[in-house]
């Protein structure tokens, strides 16, 4: 019944681009962190979730996604998300996180704004 | 416009970790057969998956099962699918729902569920009492 999430990430010139593909759930949301917080360590200071892959999220997993923005707030960084389904999407409105991270329709637009 | 119950099927799940996957893969199934459209069908996902973890972290169920009832209503042809989600927990006021917690200065952490679900269906309804949680939501097709 195991949903399993695999995280890849992209390290680019100042940005790195995490990529997830599966479910979100609390699992998975610890999984994204522990990527997160290593590019965090390595000097990176803006990063871009593109959830592409992933087609389910829920509400535990979302929490972990907010602690990561907290954490990105604290350091002064920048996390965008992009390529998100329409559900996905209107339940990080609902929840408030559009406030605090941007939401990109997909990543070459991600990538031209977050680092402006 | 009538609701007769035109399709029931219901599911007994144990409260074990990823069991409202198995709940979304069959409101996916049932929800295709009566031709939901895609982005209507994911946010039925969405919410099955948030009414069983609620369950499953908030209901204290002695017998530590989830019932997920799937109802396709329609006469003759099928409008609306409505879902049960039921456990046999301690219940809760649903007029004092749990409001999400965390830092008032940031997004809230937890206690989303139902938020959610109220934002993704047509309609939701809790009915809650000492011998458990019934969440029954509806939507049209």
């Amino acid at each position: 019944m195991t949903e399993t999430l695999n995280v890849t990430v992209d390290r680019r010139e100042g940005l790195a681009v995490i990529y997830t593909e599966g479910y979100i759930n609390n699992q998975g949301g610890e999984e994204i962190a522990k990527a997160a917080y290593k590019l965090l360590d390595e000097g990176y200071k803006v990063l871009l979730l593109n959830l592409a892959g992933t087609k389910i999220v829920n509400s535990i997993g979302i929490s972990i996604l907010i602690e990561i923005i907290e954490k990105m707030l604290e350091i002064e960084g920048k996390l965008g998300f992009c390529c998100l389904t329409p559900t996905i999407e209107k339940t990080f409105h609902i929840m408030g996180l559009a406030q605090y991270a941007p939401i990109y329709s997909d990543e070459a637009a991600a990538v031209a704004q977050i680092r402006a | 416009m009538t609701e007769g119950v035109l399709r029931e099927v219901t599911l007994a799940l144990p409260m074990v970790p990823e069991m409202e996957i198995e709940a979304s893969k069959t409101a996916t199934a049932i929800a295709e057969s009566i031709r939901m459209s895609p982005d209507r069908i994911d946010e039925v996902r969405m919410a099955v998956v948030e009414a069983c973890i609620n369950a499953l972290e908030h209901s204290h169920s002695s017998d530590q099962e989830v019932f997920v009832t799937f109802q396709v209503l329609g006469d003759p042809d099928p409008e609306k699918l409505r879902i049960m989600v039921k456990d046999h927990g301690i219940g809760f006021s649903p007029d004092v729902e749990p409001t999400p917690a965390g830092k008032p200065t940031m997004v809230r952490k937890r206690g989303w569920g139902l938020k959610i679900i109220r934002g993704l269906m047509d309609e939701v309804e809790i009915q809650s009492g000492a011998d458990g949680t019934t969440v029954v939501m509806c939507k049209m097709r």
